[in-house]
């Protein structure tokens, strides 16, 4: 922006880089990145996300017929999850707010731990030993006070001299507040090996990202940190999985933060305990459904890698079977110990507060329900 | 054996153990060439490297957030957060992560770190520098706050909260930073995190203490041994675990108890304290348990901070109201 006034120069500039290969009705607009020309690899995104979405419907089932507490739908973003848990490595670090269960999943957390998490049983976030996930953060419910702990973890990284990378991901409510300032407005200083994600799905429960923030994207708010930001749209697998594979790149090879914008959309309520219907209209949504991720995918699969409806229908199959199997193996699982609300709480308890532990486990075990 | 004042004993306390443990790291605002704005962390840079004395932005979250994020991949940070009104911020990223990590992921990720600040009134600083937090932080699971009263201790309880596997808040004396000063060896020597100290030995009182309020304490048991009482004074030091063991043990032997902090009165340690001595020595006591006390205000700027403090002549009256009710036989 050049001021009319001869007494100011412009000192700096930015710009916004928004990708997407496939389009909505799933057309090629750009050439692919080789990764996305490999059918195999494709089937194998469009599987993910398949299995993903099946789980989530099976969630809400579960929580609709009271076998499940409050519980947060990743409808219509299964293309962020799915993305992330195929560019991240082995043993890079992933930091998650809660609703990117494809990125769980693709790093070894069986999805049995998500229902048990949301279910109101602490085993869910410790996820085992010998996948990617077990040095994973777990799910953050307080908004963006997870985001600069990537930071810390980074700079662990950069101090041992590790080629390490730290991903976080958040929503775009997040981005209004000061822990995601902060993780930002630093991490450049250090030059540290870090991924800020925003998983825009254009609602904060009922504020529309319009509301969060009078910034045009929130991909520039990268600018304020001097870090890398651009923009994808995030209900392109392919697109969100090449941008953020670029990002992982730059923060490995000592290129520095980056954050990225995926622009997706919340096709459910915020939880099982709201209704979406109170501040938005049918039509905005019935609009987002036709720039599903899945749907765009198997319109590319069927029109350029010969999938069939019979590979549809055996994949549906699969993806309901696996669904519920992870829900018969979750509402299978024994209560954990009363004891146990005591025994991780410290590396070794204290002696003062092991009259308490006697106490809770003399009482035996109350409650238990879902 | 070198004389130091405290805070010269928590500058030998960081040095010492990042020699000891390359795992340790300082962080905060203005501790690197600046070494900090009361010098705990002078001289650290240059032995130790910007990598491992950081510099943070100025930005009080973001030094807890960052302190766990290091400490989940093993290493052991120290922050220094310059003033106690400062913690604030850092409460949210203690109470819902430093705190929780072990359990909520029941036993994966940990937080192996320590939060340092001065705490406390009585050297004429601004507004938002005097502020007592004890109480703050040693109400929330899974922590263990220290407040230590000297030079040696504050060394020997720096080293164990930076060797302890869980968080731990150490606020320092402020008013005590320079105050006095007293042999401290550079042993490496931890202290126990779980156990008060018997400051002095006595057979009359029980006096409770701990942080900046001990010297009063000191003070007032010295005043007490000229009019012949015999005053035991405990220095509670680890606030979070409280080890009652020890302080019932003493109001066994002296029937009566005066309870000294600089905190706000109501919900603090010494209300605690009191409760506990209610519930498991009550029998033992001659009297009630009274108690000595920051008052349930703002703490003031600095022309009226000695009209809240606690001092000699406070404590002197609450007991010698105890031994009204309890003379001495
Ligand atoms: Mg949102």
């Amino acid at each position: 922006m050049t001021s009319e006034n001869p007494a100011t120069t412009q000192v700096a500039a930015f710009a916004i880089g928004y990708t997407q290969y496939l389009d909505a009705e799933g057309h090629v607009r750009a050439p692919l990145p080789a990764f996305a020309r490999d059918a195999a690899a494709l089937r194998e995104m469009y599987r993910t996300m398949t299995m993903v979405r099946a789980f989530d419907r099976k969630a809400v089932a579960l929580q609709r017929t009271g076998q499940l507490g409050t519980y947060a739908a990743c409808l219509g973003q299964e293309a962020v999850g799915t993305a992330i848990g195929l560019t991240l490595r082995h043993d890079d670090v992933y930091i998650p707010a809660y609703r990117e269960y494809a990125a769980n999943m693709l790093r070894g957390v069986p999805l049995q731990n998500v229902l048990l998490y949301w279910g109101g049983d602490e085993r869910g976030m410790q996820f085992p030993e010998g996948t990617p996930s077990h040095n994973d953060f777990p799910f953050s419910v307080p908004i963006a006070t997870h985001i600069p702990h990537a930071v810390g973890v980074a700079y662990a990284f950069k101090l041992r001299k590790q080629d390490r990378v730290v991903l976080a991901s958040c929503g775009d409510g997040a981005t209004s507040k000061g822990d995601f300032y902060e993780a930002i407005s630093s991490a450049k200083v250090w030059n540290l090996p870090v991924v800020f994600l925003v998983s825009n799905n254009q609602w904060a429960i009922s504020l529309p990202s319009s509301r969060q923030t009078g910034a045009q994207t929130f991909a520039q708010k990268a600018f304020a940190g001097g870090l890398h930001g651009e923009q994808c749209d995030g209900n392109d697998v392919i697109a969100t999985r090449e941008v953020l594979a670029r990002a992982i790149e730059r923060a490995r090879s000592g290129g520095g933060p980056s954050l990225i914008e995926a622009v997706t959309y919340r096709l459910h309520d915020h939880t099982t305990a709201d209704d979406a219907r109170r501040y938005r209209s049918e039509d905005e949504v019935k609009a987002a459904w036709e720039r599903c991720p899945i749907k765009r995918l198997k319109a590319h699969l069927v029109a350029q890698h010969g999938w069939s409806e019979a590979d549809e229908v055996a994949l549906n199959d699969e993806a309901t079977a696996n669904a519920e199997k992870i829900a018969q193996a979750f509402l299978a699982m024994p209560p954990d110990q009363p004891s146990a609300i005591f025994d991780s709480l410290y590396a070794k308890l204290p002696r003062q507060y092991e009259w308490q532990r006697d106490e809770v486990v003399a009482a035996g075990p109350k409650g238990g329900h879902h | 054996m070198a004389n130091l004042a405290l805070i010269e004993a928590i500058n030998l306390a960081l040095a010492s153990e990042m020699a000891r443990d390359p795992d340790v790291v300082v962080l905060g605002e203005d501790i690197g060439r600046n070494g900090g704005v009361f010098r705990a962390t002078v001289g650290l840079l240059d032995k130790f490297g910007a990598d491992r004395v950081i510099d943070t932005p100025l930005a009080e979250t973001l030094v807890a957030a960052m302190a766990i994020g290091l400490s989940t991949q093993g290493i052991k940070p120290v922050a220094e957060i310059q003033f106690s009104g400062f913690l604030y911020p850092c409460v949210d990223q203690v109470v819902n992560h430093a705190t929780r990590y072990r359990n909520r992921t029941r036993g994966r990720l940990s937080c192996p770190l320590v939060i340092r600040a001065p705490n406390g009134g009585g050297i004429h600083a601004p507004e938002h520098h005097s502020e007592s937090l004890e109480t703050t932080f040693a109400q929330m699971p899974g922590i263990r706050v220290v407040c230590p009263s000297n030079p040696a201790r504050a060394y020997g309880l720096l080293l164990a909260a930076i060797r302890d596997p869980d968080p731990v808040v150490f606020l320092e004396p402020t008013r005590c930073y320079r105050l006095f000063k007293q042999p401290v060896e550079d042993n490496g020597e931890a202290l126990p995190l779980d156990t008060c100290f018997i400051d002095r030995e006595g057979s009359d009182i029980t006096l409770v203490s701990w942080g900046a309020m001990m010297h009063d304490t000191r003070l007032a048991a010295d005043k007490l041994a000229e009019e012949g009482i015999s005053a035991e004074v405990i220095d509670v030091a680890t606030l979070k675990p409280l080890d009652m063991d020890t302080i019932l043990a003493s109001v066994a032997k002296t029937g009566r108890c005066v309870i000294v902090q600089e905190a706000p009165r109501a919900y603090g340690p010494a209300s605690e304290i009191a409760a506990n001595l209610a519930e498991h020595g009550l029998l033992s006591l001659f009297a009630p348990v009274l108690r000595v006390s920051g008052y349930d205000t703002v703490m003031p700027l600095a022309k009226q901070e000695l009209n809240y403090i606690p001092d000699v002549s406070r404590i002197l009256r609450e007991v010698r109201k105890v031994f009204e009710i309890a003379p001495k036989a």
